[in-house]
């Protein structure tokens, strides 16, 4: 079928094997492609229970049929794999120009399999491919790497690398690319760094499928007019995502001191505004990508020149607001320490605030932290904690585990403010007067991220108070939104420039020469989220309700300061609201399928075999 | 009229080498493309475009004559080429790219599809001379 190159790429670590399969027709029509390939492969190909960090789970680099198309922001990458955060499925994705690079040098997807004995690199230019020694490599920070390896390739490969972090297997390690791009979530670094995978490096020259290319040229072309004559795009272009941080903070869900607050009293220090006075200097955009919400910084430190690209949204939120950072230089610093260590600055940046609000509250001491005194606020501190927890260092072995692994073994009720959903740290928003996005946290198939379903709008929409309509809403999300991600591009010119899906589809018709309509296409996209549910069900005994419940500070504790000051949601209205979902789900009050409901999605198979994993 | 540059405005995003390949070859496969996008990380952070500027050196070297002037800008005749490169070799900026699927090296001939699509104004047009 057009629009795929219809290969696959199977690599064995351990016995160096690579393997090219044609891609499955069926596969195609029932799944699309990108998250919806690797939900579908990593259910079918790996051994039930297996260990995330071990040599019989693989990763998944998957592209979607418009990965590499002339659609505004067609340079997704997926990962997935089994996650060693959460023990769940995991998945992540990530922008730049590896997806486009893939598809060119002639596949779809990699799977990554077993385990090598050395340091490797994989090594893809067009029909060759090989494993390299990664040797030279092993101990380089992320992007040190990339830069070393097109000195060493061709400036033109393109690649995905891991830094310490990712070696030593730290579960919220992240993938990185393309000099500051990151898959950030679920730890699928760490799962590189155990199969001894240093880096995917990746050159082609071949032609991407079209089926109509003048319906495809046609479609990309009104795709683009749209977004360069939105109202938004200038705005976008100049900022990027650093612009919400001033809007999160007004309508008070910015993370902040471990989400004590939702509001930053120095947010305007790291606000859009502010980065691109003082550090930004360059607008770095992705394939295709009319909007560019890549801002690339430099900041001077001890007379070095640091280059790094961001801070966006997220990191601002959990690096800045959460861990107390108000002042931008530090804060990409802190972005700059992450990406080359290779931590995801979401979950890093949660692991270090509750660390910080652990030694305020006198749970940990010095003699934990090596005689440091973390306080909130504390550049220098958090710097050293970053760089402990990249390189497993003290503090820094367990905290890198993540906030769920680490309150259990401090215990002394921190469980209450580990920020966390499923082993997932929660990603930038304050949801106690937000209840679809609380919602969306609790219920994301991948733990605690907004990448599913951003809500926060719903909630204003549909009034911050009111539980009305907001499972409803996120159960929409859950399948639109992914659906970008299923696709292989970005789902921003949607979201921020209006591009309407009924045009996404026609691009995919044009590229691909199916005839789907967006009902299928979200009809698969529910497919695919009651596939994950069925993963995590199935790779976790006794799976159910109390997997999706927020950490104990989200029921019940007030919101301390800023515009949602003093609110809340209790226990019964998170009962409710997940009661509402479960049901708009077709899915017990434990949160399991039913039969009937998977039969309704052409999982008959699964429908078959629930009962036996529930029992496990 | 000829193409500006500010590489200044330019992300790297490749809009313009995919529309190029899109419009001239009927493929996606932005190697295929006039332009070259060379991208200089992470120091100094920086991207810069190559493209023909329309300077007719490559009509003066090519042996077969199959590089015309027509107005302001230089066209080639493919069936004329015999992919000799002198072009290639002459060519000041190094902007006539060859890929091992074309007869021929990939001459610009200014049809501004590229700036069109160009959401940030990297590339702009100005009058000759």
């Amino acid at each position: 079928m057009k629009g795929y190159t219809g290969m696959i790429l199977r690599v064995d670590l351990t016995t160096g094997k690579i393997n090219k399969e044609p891609l499955p027709e069926s596969l195609c029509r029932k799944y699309i492609g990108g998250r919806g390939f690797i939900a579908r492969i990593l259910f079918d190909e790996l051994p039930r229970h297996i260990e995330p960090l071990g040599p019989q789970n693989k990763v998944i680099v998957a592209t979607g049929p418009l990965s590499g198309q002339f659609v505004p922001s067609a340079g997704r990458t997926i990962l997935g794999t089994k996650s060693p955060a959460t023990r769940g499925y995991g998945e992540s994705n990530i922008g730049g120009h590896f997806a486009t690079e893939l598809k060119q040098a002639g596949y779809d997807l990699i799977i990554l399999e077993g385990q090598a004995e050395k340091p490797s690199i994989l090594h893809i230019k067009d029909g060759d491919v090989n494993l390299l020694s990664g040797q030279r490599y092993w101990g380089m920070g992320a992007i040190q790497t990339e830069r070393v390896l097109k000195d060493d390739l061709g400036e033109r490969y393109q690649c995905l690398t891991i830094g310490p972090a990712g070696e030593k297997e730290v579960p919220i390690a992240c993938v990185s690319h393309d000099f500051g791009r990151q898959a950030g979530r679920c730890g699928i670094g760490a799962v590189f760094g155990n199969k001894r995978l240093k880096a995917i490096a990746v050159i082609g020259t071949q032609d991407i499928p079209i089926a109509d290319f003048r319906s495809a040229l046609e479609v990309g072309k009104k795709m683009y007019q749209a977004c360069m004559s939105h109202h938004a795009l200038e705005l976008w272009q100049k900022y990027g995502t650093s612009s919400v941080v001033s809007w999160s903070n007004r309508i008070g869900t910015f993370p902040t001191r471990n989400f004590q607050s939702g509001h930053f009293s120095s947010f305007t220090n790291i606000s859009g505004i502010v980065m691109r006075e003082r550090i930004v200097v360059k607008d770095k955009g992705c394939f295709a990508c009319p909007m560019a919400c890549g801002k690339y910084s430099r900041i001077h430190r001890e007379d070095k020149k640091i280059y790094v690209e961001g801070p966006e949204y997220e990191t601002a939120a959990l690096l800045g607001g959460n861990c107390g950072l108000s002042n931008i230089e530090d804060l990409a610093y802190a972005n700059y320490l992450c990406d080359e260590l290779g931590l995801d600055t979401i979950s890093a940046g949660s692991a270090v605030a509750f660390a910080m609000e652990c030694f305020e509250r006198g749970i940990i001491g010095v003699r934990e932290t090596e005689g440091l005194v973390l306080r909130f606020g504390e550049s220098e501190i958090v710097f050293k904690l970053l760089e402990k927890m990249g390189r497993r260092e003290g503090i820094g072995d367990l905290l890198c585990q993540g906030v769920k692994a680490t309150a259990r073994v401090w215990g002394k009720g921190s469980e209450h403010f580990a920020m966390e959903v499923k082993g997932l740290e929660i990603s930038g928003y304050e949801s106690r007067n937000a209840p679809a996005m609380m919602l969306s946290y609790m219920t994301s198939d991948i733990g605690a991220h907004h990448r599913p379903s951003w809500a926060v709008t719903a909630d204003i929409t549909l009034g911050r108070n009111s539980l009305e309509g907001k499972a409803q809403r996120v159960v929409e999300l859950q399948h639109l939104r992914p659906l970008f991600d299923v696709l292989g591009v970005c789902r921003l010119p949607w979201i921020e420039l209006d591009i309407s899906p009924s045009l996404y589809v026609k691009a995919l018709n044009a590229c691909t020469g199916m005839d789907k309509t967006i009902e299928e296409l979200l009809e698969i996209s529910e497919r695919i989220w009651n596939l994950t549910r069925l993963f995590n069900i199935r790779e976790n005994p006794g799976y159910g309700r109390h997997c999706d419940y927020p950490p104990g500070r989200w029921m019940g504790e007030p919101v301390q300061t800023g515009p949602t000051r003093g609110k809340t949601l209790s226990r019964d209205q998170v009962d409710h609201l997940l009661d509402e979902y479960y049901k708009l789900r077709g899915w017990d009050e434990n949160g399991i399928p039913l039969p009937e409901t998977l039969e309704q999605f052409g999982l008959f198979q699964e429908a078959k075999e629930i009962g036996s994993w529930k029992s496990d | 009229m000829k193409i500006h540059v500010d590489n200044q405005l330019c992300t790297g995003c490749r809009s313009c080498q995919i529309v190029c390949a899109l419009v001239h070859f009927k493929v996606n496969n932005p190697k295929k493309s006039a332009l070259k996008i060379e991208a200089r990380f992470p120091d100094p952070g920086e991207y810069r475009v190559h493209i023909c500027f329309q300077c007719g050196q490559c009509a003066e070297v090519c042996p077969e004559e199959a590089i015309r002037q027509d107005g302001d800008r230089y066209l080639l005749n493919m069936e004329k080429c015999t992919f000799c490169q002198a072009c290639v070799e002459a060519c000041p900026r190094g902007v006539l790219p060859t890929h091992q699927e074309l007869p021929s090296p990939i001459k610009c001939d200014n049809c501004f599809e590229c700036l069109e699509i160009c959401a940030y104004n990297a590339l702009s047009l100005r009058e000759s001379g």
